[in-house]
């Protein structure tokens, strides 16, 4: 690698010291060296010239140093470089130095006492008698080599032997070289040495692993605890082993007997059943029945008892019987082998007790035999009787044939007699029984298996404490058998899989013939236990024989280490063995008799007595998990055999949970429910059914659910306080927003739920009384229903949540929107006409009541209809007779005369003043002069949201609407003398209802402000009033609204504090329309908004049934009524007009009111004439659609109008261009207002002497009653309250077709001139 | 007021926001109010706070408020039990105050002192452009109503990203919820308390 520049640098510049270090090293090295000559012991002898080296080297060095100082003195390229000649070492000279750093063994011989310590001879092992191998053969020059460098060393000397050797192995070459002799490749192999192959095989416990290989924890254990051996025979048993062990078996079987006590238990069974058969009423049929099979019972239980009290009294024989035949060898034999001693125990029992039992027993069963027999004999009797009627009549027959044939020819065959068939034997009466036979066996019987009464009972015990005789008193035949027994060892394998796994300690046999092993073994097991063995070997010095193998059951799971019981095993081996000594041998006959008679063989046999149990010691036992595998593997062969008779094993072990099951294996196996082994299965089965544990014989999901319903449905339901906390989760509008819910049921009253049970019952019926005809009826429910639905749907939408209502982002501000703000930055501080600002948004959650107000700014209006003069008075001058119903203008006398000057006419001027009336309060302006009065009045009502609740949601349905009419005040002066008219003012306010505006507060709320100028609804007619053009008095306004009729006012509205107005539903509705379309339409949408952000697109609107539908779905040419296109045949205009004016009468009906806040609906053109109420989407499309189909062109504009807060359509069609759906009223309403002529005609013939009269008509679609009677109330014509006032109404309906309705109402007020 | 059948039981919570566990930002402070179902309601003290901006300590890592909370509130059910809600914010680089976490607990059931630590969150960008812009303004997302984050309605529309930790200790005061069937004790601990008082 190349120096880089700054190294390079750092190399030249550094002042070099001089090094310190190296002298002392040197010096090191000097005497290291000097060390190594003194050890080399005089072989080199060079000093001098080694040292005129060192000194050499030092000089050379102390010139190296030199020359380091010249680099710092001069750097120039030439220092670095030195041109020398090529040095030449001399060949001596190079032997010199290099004899000073290279160590050359001698080749010659070492001394041996330099080889070996000081003062210590060699010593020669091979002389000593030892053997030492031979020396591999090494070259004497390399040893004396390697012996001078291993001298040289550090502790050199011990790799010299006592002999002054080197120490060498021995030769390790062998003599002979025992590779294998290399093949030619080219000779044939050896055809037995040829390669054969085999397709690998799967070893056929692979697929037996217990729980696959998934689980390495799950080791599985097996303890086998081989306890010991007994022999029942062996080889080696001499006569007297052979009757012993006949004894011990006999009296093991005893105890056994005795341990059942089978006996006893029989004779308890018989006896307690004929009991019972004595204690059934023998009446009906069944128990007729059941006796019989309980006699049947008791004969085949006496049966069976006779059967086992024979085989106690014969083993009980048979014992005593080997018991003398075992003292009868010892005696003869002169020795005893055995440590068997029998006792026999007599036991006392009371004579008369005993005999008494015996002949009550044999009494009752002479009696059962008795009336056995004679049933018996009944039945062969009538057997016998009917056989004999038989008989009889062919007997008969065959008299009447035989008179036949002697009358005729005696020729007739023998055939005739054939005829009759053969002749029945003539049937014997049956023998009558012998009852004192009867008696007679059943005694001789009970002599023989029974104990004689009286006769005391025996009981044999068996003792192992005799004396046994020791070896040197036995003949010398018993003496080789005892050797011969001492010599034998045994030990058993234990096979596992057929592998051998473990094997015990060999232990020597006893005299007795038992081995004690008592090993326990721990398996721990991979594969499925198949088969476990255990193998018993028998060794005699070091050969061992097989003398059995036993198999092993495999455990249950159940049974572990510690549970498990001691079971015994019996074997048996068949080999032949004979000895020549007192040993009986094995499989060879021998005799106890000393003639030979009586031979027996016997076979090697014994117990093998071992525990086995399957204990899972998982994590060394600690827990007491019984993780035995899985006992899903089918048992072995050896359980079929029992399986029959045990009940777990029969029905499995799973079936004891099926009490059903093991209750009908009970019944159907007859278990005795006496037996003490079927004591624990019965007491379960009466539990169970003490218990009655009905299985279902069907399956369900949750079966325990009953268990933890801590109530019932029905309670739970009618339980006040959970039916309101359900409601109100359900968000039911009554109990939405109920706050605190009792926490105790009698704390709720019924009343709770009063309103809530009355809307329910509402829904069912139709409450015909508010309307007119049951059609509308229908359709009032059907609209309830519907926005009933649209809520429900509403709802579930309103918790769908996108990430805009969670989460409040800026948006990523566009150019434009940065170019706006810098614009702002530009735009005046204090504008001259400053604008209404965005104030700041609350959101409504902490509000209260109160805390809202509703500010309503009104300005100013225009073209305020003005009082017409009565046409047939003057006005202020002809003053005569009715001075008091002048109209007094008195606060503005002064302005009066300015007026008057301009009207010539000198009409009375107007004095309006608006009343808003919002939720229950009313307030008003101050009172204005003139056609175009100037309030600029704020006027604050309170807001109280429905249930104080303040939610966006709840804000958005408010459906209180802001009223806003304009009156005209009118003073009438009333005083009545004149003479008081100086220095009185007396007068009487009236007011007079000149037009309403109505601003829904939904409006209010969603648009945060209303700002504009509105066109007041006024009446057609306005009794007293006529409207006048003020001509060019206001000069620019004018033109805005010259075309327009009609009076207006300028209006701001908002809601202090503003708040935060709810979202519309984004819910995605799903549509029946093409995919294609949807997002054709979505991109048409997003593309028209993207351009005009301001203004409203609609592609897909929301049908009645909550479906997307695409806009354009809606309009269809659409034939108008045809009493319509009749009416004007030869005016197309007309028609026009018409149609127009029918569709405006069809009512409305806000979406934003009906559907608060939810969503706008469109009703197709159907459903809005059936429904005969919608908004203005559905009035424009159904205008557009009858235009269509009249041939005109005809547009729907969507746009966004102030009353109704949604999108508002206009329905254009091009001839009539200039106006939207109001001014169309006019066709219709001239046909109309003819009447109201005529009425008004009336009125005034009637009254013609009263002055003044006001009143106005009102027209209204038709919808309900209500929204009537509401609309003339608003006006206040009822709030005149001079004394003689007079009111007309008159009511006119102009049908249309369609069930449409024209409804007039004309009220007027008249006070009444005396 | 010691009436034997109580018609609502009270809930006495007293305790401070101690202090906030905000690696990266300093200069904290924090905004509590609590949430509540239909049937509870506040009887006394503040249902809402702001505490005072803390900066961290020379050396030491959390931030202090020791801003004390003390409400009581009746309820005549359990169900809409209080949680308390917890927003803390604090300038960001250029000065503007933005949210550096929401968290909420619901307060303890049992009556004694409970020591609770609140992770705290806060909505994430909905782009890694909206996450740029958002610093540059200074106007991190944040949610509508910090109260959202006591309720689990709508969370599934937000992605959020842990700050930090927020101490709070509570003391809780019960009354009458044993009248009216509400145990919120153990026995065994109930016998300890009352073997120790």
């Amino acid at each position: 690698d190349l120096p880089t520049a700054e190294e390079a640098y750092n190399f030249f510049t550094f002042n070099f010291d001089p090094e310190p270090q190296q002298q002392p090293r040197r010096k090191k090295r000097h005497s290291r060296r000097r060390e190594a000559e003194e050890e080399g012991e005089g072989e080199s002898g060079e000093e001098d010239e080694e040292k005129e080296e060192e000194e050499g080297e030092e000089e050379g060095e102390l010139e190296g140093e030199d020359d380091e100082d010249l680099f710092i003195i001069d750097q120039s390229a030439q220092d670095f470089l030195e041109v020398k000649r090529a040095e030449y070492i001399g060949y001596s000279r190079r032997l010199q130095r290099e004899r000073e750093t290279l160590f050359v063994p001698s080749m010659r011989p070492v001394p041996a006492s330099s080889k070996l310590p000081e003062n210590v001879r060699p010593r020669y092992l091979e002389e000593e008698g030892l053997y030492v191998g031979e020396r591999p053969p090494v070259c004497l020059t390399n040893q004396n080599i390697l012996e001078n460098r291993i001298l040289k060393q550090a502790e050199g000397r011990k790799w010299f032997g006592d002999d002054g050797c080197i120490i060498a192995l021995p030769d390790p070459i062998n003599e002979s070289s025992s590779r294998p002799p290399l093949f030619h490749l080219e000779d044939e192999l050896d055809p037995a040495l040829q390669a054969v192959y085999r397709k690998a095989l799967k070893t056929k416990h692979v697929n037996l692993y217990i729980t696959g290989m998934g689980d390495p924890q799950a080791d599985y254990q097996l303890d086998v605890d081989a306890s010991g051996l007994i022999f029942s025979h062996h080889p080696l048993f001499s006569r007297e082993h052979v009757l012993a062990a006949r004894l011990a078996q006999l009296y093991d079987q005893h105890l056994t007997r005795q341990h059942k006590n089978l006996t006893r238990l029989l004779t308890d069974k018989v006896t307690q059943k004929c009991a019972n058969k004595t204690k059934l009423p023998a009446l009906s049929q069944v128990t007729q029945q059941r006796i019989a099979e309980y006699k049947q019972e008791v004969r085949h239980t006496r049966q069976l008892r006779d059967v086992e009290q024979e085989k106690d009294r014969a083993l009980l024989k048979s014992i005593i019987r080997v018991w003398k035949e075992l003292k009868a060898l010892r005696d003869f034999q002169r020795f005893t082998n055995t440590p068997f001693k029998l006792f026999i125990r007599r036991e006392k029992v009371d004579r008369e007790q005993d005999e008494q039992e015996f002949e009550n027993d044999i009494i009752a069963e002479v009696s059962e035999l008795e009336a056995e027999a004679e049933e018996d004999y009944q039945r062969k009797m009538s057997e016998y009787r009917r056989q004999h009627e038989e008989w009889k009549s062919w007997k008969r027959k065959q008299k009447k044939q035989k008179k036949k044939r002697q009358q005729e020819e005696e020729e007739e065959d023998e055939e005739s007699e054939e005829e009759l068939g053969e002749e029945p034997e003539k049937p014997e009466p049956p023998e009558k029984p012998d009852m004192g036979d009867l008696e007679e066996q059943v005694r001789e019987k009970a002599a023989r298996i029974h104990r004689k009464p009286g006769e005391p009972v025996l009981i044999p015990e068996l003792t192992v404490s005799g004396p046994v005789t020791p070896n040197e008193q036995c003949p010398r035949a018993e003496f080789a058998r005892r050797e011969d027994v001492a010599k034998r060892a045994l030990f058993i394998k234990v096979l596992y899989n057929d592998k051998e796994v473990s094997r015990t300690d060999s232990r020597t046999l006893n005299m007795d013939f038992r081995v004690h092993f008592g090993q326990i073994f721990n398996l721990k097991i991979v594969n499925w236990p198949e088969s476990i063995k255990l193998q018993v070997f028998e060794s005699v010095g070091s050969s061992s024989s097989l003398l059995a193998e036993v198999c092993v059951p495999v455990p249950e799971s159940s049974i572990l280490t510690g549970s498990a019981p001691f079971e015994e095993m019996e074997f048996s081996s068949n080999q032949r063995v004979t000895f020549n000594h007192e040993g009986v041998g094995s499989g060879v006959p021998f005799s106890f008799e000393a003639d030979g008679t009586n031979t027996q063989t016997l076979l090697t046999s014994g117990k093998l007595s071992w525990k086995l149990s399957c204990c899972v010691s998982w994590a060394v036992g600690e827990d007491d998990v019984p993780l035995a595998p899985p006992s899903s593997q089918p048992g072995g062969g050896m359980y079929s055999g029992l399986r029959q008779m045990d009940a777990i094993a029969c029905i499995g072990a799973s079936g004891l949970n099926d009490m059903k099951k093991l209750g009908k294996w009970a019944a159907e196996s007859r278990l005795d429910p006496n037996d003490p082994s079927n004591a624990s299965i019965m007491q379960l089965l009466s539990v169970v059914s003490g218990g009655d544990v009905a299985v279902p014989e069907y399956f369900r999901l949750e079966q325990l659910q009953e268990e933890f319903n801590f109530l019932t449905d029905e309670e739970l339901h009618r339980c006040r306080r959970f039916r309101l906390l359900r409601l109100r989760s359900q968000e039911v509008p009554e109990f939405r927003h109920f706050k605190c819910v009792p926490s105790m049921e009698r704390e709720i009253s019924e009343k709770v739920f009063q309103d809530y049970e009355k809307r329910l019952k509402e829904g069912e019926i139709i409450d015909t009384k508010e309307h007119i005809d049951a059609h509308r009826a229908l359709v009032a429910k059907y609209l309830q229903r519907v926005r009933e639905s649209v809520i429900n749907r509403f709802l579930i939408a309103k918790h769908h949540f996108i990430l805009s209502d969670v989460v409040s982002e800026d948006e990523v501000p566009s150019i434009g929107l940065l170019g706006w703000n810098l614009f702002k930055l530009a735009e005046p501080k204090r504008p001259l006409k400053p604008r209404r600002k965005e104030r700041k948004k609350v959101t409504a959650q902490n509000l209260s009541d109160g805390d809202i107000k509703l500010l309503v700014n009104i300005i100013r209006g225009y073209d305020i209809p003005i009082r017409r003069p009565y046409a047939s008075k003057p006005p202020v001058s002809a003053k005569s007779g009715r001075s008091f119903a002048e109209p007094f203008t008195a606060p503005v006398s002064s302005h009066t005369p300015q007026q008057g000057s301009e009207w010539p006419f000198g009409q009375p001027l107007i004095r309006p003043f608006v009343e808003v009336s919002f939720q229950r309060s009313v307030l008003q302006t101050s009172t204005a002069d003139g056609p175009n009065p100037c309030w600029n009045e704020e006027i604050v009502l309170p807001f109280s949201a429905p249930n104080g609740d303040y939610s966006s949601t709840s804000l958005q349905s408010v459906r209180d609407e802001v009223f806003i009419n304009i009156f005209d005040e009118v003073l009438y002066d009333v005083v009545e003398d004149e003479r008081e008219r100086g220095n009185t003012i007396h007068t009487r306010i009236e007011r007079h209802w000149l037009g309403s505006i109505k601003i829904p507060f939904s409006t209010i709320y969603l648009q945060s402000r209303i700002d504009g100028t509105f066109k007041v609804s006024t009446p057609p007619v306005l009794l007293g009033y006529s409207k006048e053009r003020s001509l060019g008095s206001e000069g620019g306004y004018d033109a805005v609204r010259s075309r327009s009729e009609g009076t207006f006012l300028s209006l701001f509205i908002t809601i202090e504090p503003q708040l935060v107005p709810g979202d519309t539903i984004r819910e995605k509705f799903d549509s029946q329309e093409g995919e294609r379309l949807l997002i054709a339409s979505e991109v048409f949408e997003k593309e028209a908004s993207g351009r005009f952000p301001d203004r409203p697109c609609l592609t897909t609107v929301i049908d009645i049934n909550g479906k997307a539908v695409f806009v354009t779905r809606f309009i269809r040419p659409l034939t108008p009524p045809q009493e319509l296109l009749d009416a004007f045949p030869n005016g197309p205009q007309e028609t026009a007009e018409l149609v127009a004016r029918y569709v405006s009468l069809v009512p409305f009906l806000p979406d934003s009111v009906s559907f608060a806040g939810v969503c706008d609906l469109w009703s197709t053109c159907d459903q809005f004439l059936t429904l005969l109420a919608g908004d203005e989407e559905e009035h424009a499309v159904l205008l557009c659609n009858y235009f269509l189909s009249m041939g005109k062109g005809a547009w729907l504009i969507i746009g966004v109008a102030i009353p109704e807060v949604s999108d508002k359509p206009l329905s254009q069609s091009h001839i009539n261009k200039t106006e939207g759906g109001k001014s169309q009223i006019s066709v219709g309403e001239i046909m109309e207002t003819h009447q109201w002529k005529s009425f008004e005609m009336d009125v005034k013939t009637l009254y013609f002497c009263m002055e003044p009269i006001s009143g106005f008509p009102l027209h209204l679609p038709f919808s309900e009653i209500r929204p009537i009677i509401e609309a003339v109330h608003s006006t206040g014509v009822h709030k005149v309250e001079a004394p003689n006032v007079e009111f007309a109404l008159a009511v006119y309906v102009h049908p249309y077709p369609g069930n449409v309705l024209s409804v007039w109402v004309y009220i007027a007020s008249l006070v009444s001139a005396r | 007021m010691t009436s034997n059948n109580p018609a609502v039981f009270l809930l006495m919570v007293n305790g401070q926001i101690e202090a906030a566990d905000f690696p990266e930002y300093d200069d904290l402070y924090c905004k509590y109010c609590f949430v509540y179902g239909h049937d509870w309601a506040p009887t006394s003290g503040l249902e809402e706070g702001i505490s005072q901006i803390t900066s961290k300590g020379r050396g030491s890592q959390s931030l202090v408020w020791n801003f004390p909370l003390d409400i009581t509130f009746k309820s005549t059910n359990p169900f809409g039990w209080p949680q308390i809600v917890v927003s803390v914010y604090g300038p960001d680089t250029f000065g503007n105050d933005v949210v550096r976490g929401y968290g909420a607990i619901h307060i303890p059931f049992t009556p004694g002192k409970h020591t609770k630590t609140i992770p705290m969150f806060v909505p994430e960008s909905t782009s890694r452009l909206q996450k740029f812009t958002s610093w540059l303004m200074g106007r991190c997302p944040e949610f509508t109503d910090p109260k959202v984050v006591a309720q689990g309605e709508g969370r599934e529309v937000t992605r959020v990203r842990s700050q930090g930790f927020v101490t709070l200790q509570f003391n809780i005061v019960t009354k009458d919820m044993k009248k009216l069937g509400y145990e919120t004790t153990s026995e065994h601990s109930a016998s300890v308390f009352k073997s120790l008082s």
